[in-house]
């Protein structure tokens, strides 16, 4: 039982920054309909300034907020350089051109900083451990569940107190009417790369924290586990992204703790067969966006 | 001085010409009915007029500016909107979400007091029904919901597209009674209508889109009077 729960606690961490990377692919998709596979060198980025603003000395208090900044800026450029001229594009166009921008920031990060992994100072702490009635949970994972639980409620929030948040959602459902209404294109679909921007800069420093290290394909993997969230929760729905993040959080976590010795080396193809087979009895995901198929203009 | 002026407008969809050279002029508190068969070019008009299709050639005033080329976003808070064919009311926001977004591009604050307080009175449902998911709403609410949302931005000129379209034919009465309703109320009226009898007994004027051109136009009663409109919807030329 102890096993059981202690592995839950993980799952929890684990499953919370998958469901914020995939919030970040899903409000950018719900708005214009682009797969961002450059998501992941957003985290890239903030595992970047992590690193040097600790090499520089500055405080972990500071940093970690440099961090996320970091990877908003980068985010609200990438829309602005290679998304803006292709934004009426199809969206084959559009996901072709964000494995581009994926793949030229890996270069110039392994051009530019290193090939190798360097290390990225943490604060001691992070890496201590909690006893929490006969449980042994690590500082990281308490502060990854932390954190996701402050930005699911930030988000929810923002969505659906702040105008630009409902703007967002009405933008979402229908963007022709949205314009209609006096709302920017320009101004929803920077403010949809800037969320994204922070959710994936706060899964970077939460992913590094796990890690202490950082490289040039660092994003990579992560933001293929979000894709496949995004996907297991319904493409386009935010709600669908934060199930998805966790269902594949808790099977990840599960089949690792769970799964025989000698079928360990099966264990991701048999956490995507799961995937495959929850699609399967519900092909649009757990929880589905309502809005897709709605008329655009 | 018109308060819209519409001419030579060309819309093109590829290698095909929805509207070919369009003139029309709308007068301040004026109603004027668009008539035409589906594909005539109603719609693409409108649409062309508020920038949500790119105007293939030809020029539109607002108001003494030149808005042919504006983005849609820029004519709401110049007091010129649209209330889209189908409704189109943001069905995953409340009713009072709705309304807020129609407000959206208005910064004057005493204005948008005052657009709620309108809103709510033309509508007492819409206040009854304000936490309420707009896609929860019957079609006529749905449709007061869009008009509502329109109003919100306080027009001068109000677009409407097939307002009464899929409404049963009590609720279709109440819509047009609310479009000569908003014109004492000083908003002048595009409608674009299938519904001929309805549109020519409320508009004063109105013009017949055939092919994308205007065929006839003529105060109400002389399109009700002409024989030709029957053609028109029919599509026959």
């Amino acid at each position: 039982m102890d096993l059981f729960l202690q592995q839950t606690t993980n799952a929890l961490a684990l499953g919370g920054t998958y469901a914020l990377l995939a919030l970040g692919l899903a409000v950018v998709f719900s708005i214009m309909g682009l797969i961002n596979f450059a998501h992941g060198e957003l985290m890239t980025i903030s595992g970047y300034t992590l690193m040097y603003a600790g090499a520089a000395g500055l405080p972990f208090a500071v940093s970690v907020p440099l961090a996320i900044l970091a990877a908003m800026v980068a985010a609200v450029a990438m829309e602005r350089i290679a998304f803006r001229p292709v934004r009426n594009g199809s969206g084959a166009t559009m996901l072709i051109t964000s494995f581009a921008v994926a793949m030229i920031l890996q270069v110039l990060f392994q051009n530019l900083i290193s090939a190798r992994s360097q290390a990225v100072l943490l604060p001691a702490i992070l890496s201590e451990s909690v006893h929490v009635g006969g449980l042994i949970i690590g500082v990281n994972k308490i502060v990854a569940i932390a954190a996701t639980v402050v930005m699911l409620i930030f988000l929810d929030q923002f969505m659906s107190k702040q105008k630009t948040g409902i703007a967002m959602r009405a933008a979402a459902e229908d963007f022709a009417v949205a314009r209609l209404m006096g709302i920017r294109a320009n101004t929803v679909i920077a403010g949809a790369f800037a969320l994204s921007g922070l959710l994936a800069g706060v899964a970077a420093v939460l992913w590094v924290s796990q890690r202490a290290s950082v490289d040039p394909l660092m994003g990579f993997t992560p933001v293929l586990k979000a894709f496949i969230a995004a996907i297991l929760g319904g493409l386009g729905s935010l709600r669908g992204a934060v199930a998805g993040g966790f269902a594949l959080g808790f099977i990840e976590v599960y089949l690792a703790a769970f799964l025989p010795q000698h079928m360990q080396e099966f264990r991701d193809p048999i956490g995507l067969g799961i995937v495959v087979l929850i699609l399967l009895v519900r092909p649009n995901g757990l929880v589905p966006s309502r809005v897709l198929g709605a008329i655009k203009v | 001085m018109p308060l819209l002026s519409v001419s030579g407008l060309q819309v093109r969809y590829g290698a095909v010409e929805a509207v070919r050279g369009v003139d029309f002029e709308i007068n301040e508190g004026e109603i004027v009915t668009l008539l035409g068969a589906n594909g005539a070019g109603k719609s693409s008009t409108l649409n062309a007029l508020v920038g949500l299709v790119p105007v293939a050639g030809g020029r539109v005033v607002f108001d003494g500016e030149d808005i042919t080329d504006h983005a849609p976003e820029r004519l709401a808070p110049m007091g010129m909107t649209l209330s889209p064919e189908g409704r189109r009311v943001f069905g995953t926001l409340t009713v009072e979400e709705n309304l807020r977004m129609g407000a959206y591009g208005i910064t004057d604050k005493a204005a948008t007091r005052a657009a709620w307080e309108r809103v709510f009175d033309l509508f007492p449902i819409l206040h009854e029904r304000r936490a309420q998911f707009a896609g929860t709403l019957s079609g006529g609410q749905q449709q007061m919901l869009a008009v509502g949302r329109a109003l919100m931005s306080g027009p001068r000129l109000l677009l409407l597209d097939e307002p009464s379209l899929g409404l049963a034919p009590k609720i279709v009465e109440q819509v047009f009674d609310l479009i000569a309703l908003l014109r004492d109320q000083g908003v002048t009226l595009v409608v674009v209508e299938q519904n001929v009898g309805m549109a020519l007994e409320v508009a004063d004027r109105g013009y017949v889109l055939s092919g994308g051109e205007i065929t006839t136009r003529g105060t109400a009663r002389e399109l009700a009077e002409a024989g030709d409109l029957q053609a028109a919807y029919l599509g026959a030329d």
